[in-house]
C-alpha cells in the first residue's frame, strides 16, 4: 500500500540570497554625465545598429569611453582604474545598454579578463596590460571553446608544452567572439595530461598575443549575417613564460571564478531592449488593451531582473562569489530577453520586412540574434545544472 | 523600527507559525474551523496590528517587516486573515481611528455598495473571511462594523479559504469617506503587495517540498533527483522562486517610502503581483510533476500550497489588471520616456 508522509520536514531551506541592493548618492549625476555622453556621441547611430547591443563594436567609441574612465572603473588607480564602486559601473554599462552603444570592442576585457589579471595575474602583467584596456585601446578574447569542447569544457585538447622558450601551444579555439579585433586572448589550454580521476586538473591559463607568429584566425558567419565570431588555430605557437596566468594548473578555479562575472551582468536581460524600445514605439500608435498588457508584462520582468542583476553586483563588490545567485539570473534574464520577439510576433503579427522603419529592422535582426542567448556563456541546460548542484540536486 | 526589532518580528511570525501550523490545522480550517490559537497568538504578540504605529498602540512595524511576516505566512500557509487585518488595521488607524480588535478584512475595489449619508447598500463577494471579521474596511472609503454573522454568505476560494458574500441593506456605516476616491484604492495595493508576499512564500515551500520529495522518491534504482530532467525543471523554478521574492521585497522596500502614501509604490506592487503572479504557472506545473501522483493526493500536503498559489494570483488584480495598468501608461509615455522612467525609480528606492 502506498504512504503518504504525513507531515514533511523540510531540511533545506530554498537558499536564495538576493539582497535588493541601492545606488550610491552620486548615480544619478553620473547616470546624467552618461546619457549626456551618448546623446553627443550617437546621435546618428541607426536602430538596427542599435539592436546589435554589446556584440557592435566601435574602436574609437571605445577610446572615448576609456578617456571618460568608464573602462576598469572599479580597478586599483595604479593601474589606470577610476577606483569606483560595483553600483556605479553598473550605471554606465546599463546606460551603454539601454542605449544599444557599440561596447563589444573593449567590453570582455572590462568584464572578466581585467578582473581576472587583478585576481591571479603577476604585477608585471597587470603593469603592462591594465592601463591599456581602461584606455580603451586593448581589447581581449575567450579562448575556451573547441571544436570537441563546448559545454564539456574541461576536455578541451589544445595542449601547451613547457620549452626552453616558454610553453608551446597547438590546437585551436572555437567561436572565439572578436578574436579578429583583439589584441590578445586569454585561452584555457591543457598543460598536464588528462587525469580521469579530477577532469578538472592539468588545465592552465595563458595572455596570447595576437600578434605572434602560428596564430590564424578565421571568421565565421553567423545566421543574422554578422561576422563575429571566428575560429583560432594555433601552430607551434610559443608564449613566453611569463605569459601563464596565475599558477600552472589552476586554469579551472580561474574559469569558475570568471563565468560568475560573465552570468550576472546586464547583458544577461537587456540583450533584446532595441526591440522593446521599437515595440512600444510601434504599440504608442495603435494602444489597446492586449498591447498594453503585454508590454506591461515585459516591463515588470525587465524592472526586476534589473533588481535582481544589481544585488549580485553588490554581493561580487563584498568580494563573494555568488555562483547561485549569476546562474539565477543569467536563467530568468535570457529567458525575458529570448523571449520578447516571440511577445512582438504575437503582438504586432504581421510579415517583418527589410525595407521597412526602424521596428521590422530591429525585429529582423533580434528574432535570429536571440537563438544564441541562451547558449554563449554557457548554454541554459549547463546554466540549470549549476543550480542544480546549488539546490543539492547533485 | 530597529533592526534587532525588526528581526524580532521575523523571529516571532516564523515561531507562530510553525508551533500552530499544521497539516492538521489547515485540514481543520478548510473544514471551517476558525484557527482560534493561532489566531490569539499572533494578536497576543502584536502581529495583527504589526503596521500600526507605537504611539496609536501597534508595534510600528516597516512595510520591509510586514513583508517578512507576510512571506512567512504564505510559506506557512497560515490559514488566518494576518495580511488582511494587518493591512486594515493600517488603514483604520491611519484614518484616525483604533482598530476594532479581532480579525479584519479588506473590501477590495470590485464591490457594488453605494453609501449614502452614513449607510451602505449592496453587494460584495470575495472578502476574504468575511465570516469572522470584526470589520471590514471597504475600498478607500468607509470602515463597516459587522458583529453579526447574518449578513454573510459563506465562500470559499479554489484552496478551500474563505470568501464570502455580504449583501448589505442600508447598514450603518462605522466612518466613512477615510482617504480619496482614487483607483486602484490602497485597498487594493496594499492587497496585492500582501498577496504577492504570500506568493514568493508559497513558491519557496512548494520548491523545497521538491527538492525534497525528489530526494527520497526512487525510481530506476536511484533517487529522481539523479535525472537531469527533475534537476532542470526544479533550476527553472528556484529561479522563478528568487524573481518573485526580490520583485515583492522590493515593492515592500519601495512602500516604506511614503508609508501612508503607498500609491507612489504603484509601478513596483504592480511589477511583483505581476512577476508573482506569472511564477506560479510554471512553478506548480513544475512541483506537481515532480511529486508524481502522491501531490495529487489529498493526504500529501503539496495542494495546502499549490491551491493557495492559485488563488492568491487572482486576488486584488490579477496580473492582466495590472499589466494593463502598466502597459497603458508606458505606451502613453512613449518609447523614449520607458528607460528613464524605470531608473528613476530608483530615486524611491532608500
Ligand atoms: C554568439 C556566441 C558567442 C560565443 N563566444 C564565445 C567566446 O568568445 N569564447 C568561447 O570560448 N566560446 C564562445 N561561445 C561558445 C559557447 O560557450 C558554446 O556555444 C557553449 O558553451 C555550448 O557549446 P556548444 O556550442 O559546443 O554546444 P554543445 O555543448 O555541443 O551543446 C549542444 C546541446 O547539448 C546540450 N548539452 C551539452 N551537454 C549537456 C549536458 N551535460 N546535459 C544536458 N545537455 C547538454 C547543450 O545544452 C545544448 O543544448 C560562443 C557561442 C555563441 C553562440
Amino acid at each position: 500500500m502506498y504512504k503518504v508522509i504525513s507531515s514533511i520536514k523540510i531540511r533545506a531551506m530554498l537558499k536564495i540570497n538576493l539582497p535588493p541592493g541601492s545606488l550610491p548618492p552620486n548615480a544619478e549625476k553620473l547616470r546624467s554625465e552618461v546619457r549626456d555622453f551618448l546623446a553627443k556621441h550617437l546621435s546618428d547611430y541607426s536602430s538596427a545598429a542599435r539592436a546589435k547591443s554589446w556584440a557592435g563594436s566601435d574602436p574609437a567609441f571605445s577610446e572615448l569611453l576609456g578617456q571618460q574612465g568608464w573602462i576598469g572603473m572599479t580597478w586599483p588607480s595604479k593601474y589606470g582604474g577610476a577606483e569606483r564602486s560595483a553600483l556605479e559601473r553598473y550605471v554606465v554599462l546599463e546606460e551603454m545598454l539601454a542605449a544599444g552603444a557599440p561596447v563589444a570592442a573593449h567590453w570582455i576585457a572590462d568584464r572578466q579578463s581585467g578582473p581576472l589579471l587583478l585576481n591571479f595575474g603577476t604585477e608585471k602583467q597587470r603593469q603592462k596590460i591594465l592601463p591599456a584596456i581602461c584606455r580603451g585601446h586593448s581589447y581581449f578574447c575567450i579562448g575556451m571553446s573547441e571544436p570537441n569542447s563546448g559545454s564539456d569544457l574541461a576536455s578541451i585538447r589544445t595542449k601547451g608544452v613547457k620549452t626552453k622558450n616558454g610553453w608551446q601551444i597547438n590546437g585551436s579555439k572555437l567561436w572565439t567572439s572578436k578574436a579578429h579585433i583583439a589584441h590578445y586572448m586569454i585561452a584555457l589550454v591543457r598543460t598536464a595530461p588528462p587525469n580521469p580521476k579530477n577532469r578538472h586538473a592539468g588545465l592552465s591559463q595563458f595572455i596570447i598575443d595576437m600578434k605572434r607568429p602560428g596564430i590564424t584566425i578565421r571568421p565565421i558567419r553567423n545566421i543574422a549575417g554578422d561576422d563575429m565570431f571566428n575560429e583560432v588555430f594555433f601552430e607551434d605557437l610559443v608564449v613566453p613564460n611569463d605569459m601563464l596566468v596565475g599558477r600552472e594548473g589552476e586554469g579551472w578555479s580561474q574559469v569558475t571564478a570568471e563565468l560568475a562575472l560573465e552570468r550576472s551582468g546586464p547583458e544577461r536581460y537587456l540583450s533584446s531592449y532595441q526591440l522593446l524600445y521599437e515595440l512600444v514605439s510601434e504599440l504608442s500608435i495603435n494602444p489597446k488593451e492586449r498591447n498594453a498588457i503585454g508590454v506591461g508584462r515585459l516591463v515588470a520582468h525587465l524592472a526586476t531582473l534589473r533588481q535582481m542583476s544589481m544585488a549580485v553586483a553588490v554581493i561580487l563588490e563584498d568580494g563573494r562569489s555568488p555562483e547561485l545567485e549569476a546562474a539565477f539570473v543569467k536563467e530568468a534574464g535570457v529567458a525575458f530577453e529570448q523571449g520578447i520577439p516571440s511577445v512582438a510576433h504575437d503582438l504586432v503579427g504581421r510579415s517583418i520586412l527589410l525595407g521597412a522603419g526602424n521596428f521590422d529592422q530591429v525585429m529582423a535582426y533580434v528574432t535570429q540574434a536571440a537563438r544564441s542567448f541562451s547558449l554563449r556563456g554557457g548554454t541554459r541546460e549547463i546554466v540549470r545544472g549549476i543550480i542544480a548542484r546549488g539546490l543539492g540536486l547533485r | 523600527m530597529t533592526s534587532a526589532s525588526s528581526q524580532m518580528v521575523a523571529d516571532t511570525a516564523e515561531k507562530l507559525f510553525s508551533e500552530h501550523v499544521s497539516v492538521n490545522s489547515l485540514r481543520d480550517a478548510e473544514a471551517g474551523r476558525w484557527a482560534e490559537a493561532l489566531w490569539c497568538a499572533l494578536e497576543d504578540n502584536g502581529l495583527t496590528t504589526a503596521l500600526v504605529l507605537e504611539s496609536e498602540g501597534g508595534i510600528g512595524a516597516t512595510w520591509g517587516d510586514a513583508f517578512t511576516i507576510a512571506l512567512a505566512a504564505g510559506r506557512h500557509r497560515a490559514p488566518v486573515p494576518l495580511p488582511e487585518t494587518m493591512t486594515a488595521a493600517w488603514l483604520i488607524a491611519a484614518s484616525g481611528i483604533t482598530p476594532p480588535p479581532g480579525p479584519l478584512s479588506l473590501i477590495d475595489d470590485d464591490h457594488e455598495f453605494t453609501f449614502t449619508q452614513g449607510f451602505v447598500t449592496g453587494k460584495c463577494s470575495n472578502v476574504p473571511w468575511g465570516r469572522n471579521a470584526s470589520a471590514v474596511f471597504v475600498a478607500n472609503k468607509s470602515l463597516v462594523l459587522i458583529s453579526s454573522q447574518k449578513q454573510w454568505q459563506p465562500d470559499i476560494n479554489i484552496a478551500g479559504e474563505p470568501r464570502d458574500t455580504i449583501v448589505l441593506d442600508a447598514f450603518p456605516v462605522l466612518s466613512s469617506e477615510l482617504g480619496n476616491a482614487d483607483r486602484p484604492s490602497l485597498v487594493r495595493l496594499a492587497g496585492a503587495a500582501m498577496r504577492s508576499a504570500q506568493m514568493a512564500g508559497g513558491m519557496a515551500r512548494a520548491v523545497e517540498l521538491a527538492i525534497e520529495h525528489a530526494g527520497i522518491r526512487q525510481q530506476f534504482g536511484r533517487p529522481i533527483s539523479k535525472f537531469q530532467a527533475i534537476q532542470h525543471m526544479l533550476a527553472e523554478a528556484a529561479a522563478k522562486c528568487a524573481m518573485a521574492r526580490i520583485a515583492a521585497e522590493i515593492a515592500f522596500k519601495t512602500m516604506d517610502n511614503s508609508p501612508r502614501n503607498i500609491a507612489t509604490a504603484e509601478f513596483e506592487i504592480a511589477t511583483a503581483k505581476i512577476v508573482c503572479g506569472e511564477a506560479v504557472e510554471r512553478v506548480t506545473d513544475i512541483v506537481h510533476e515532480v511529486h508524481g501522483a502522491i501531490g495529487f493526493t489529498e493526504e500529501h500536503e503539496l495542494h495546502f500550497i499549490t491551491r493557495r498559489l492559485w488563488s492568491w494570483r487572482d486576488e486584488f488584480g490579477a496580473e492582466s489588471f495590472w499589466a494593463e495598468r502598466l502597459g497603458e501608461n508606458i505606451l502613453k509615455r512613449g518609447a523614449q520616456k520607458l528607460w528613464p522612467d524605470l531608473t528613476a525609480r530608483d530615486i524611491a528606492t532608500p
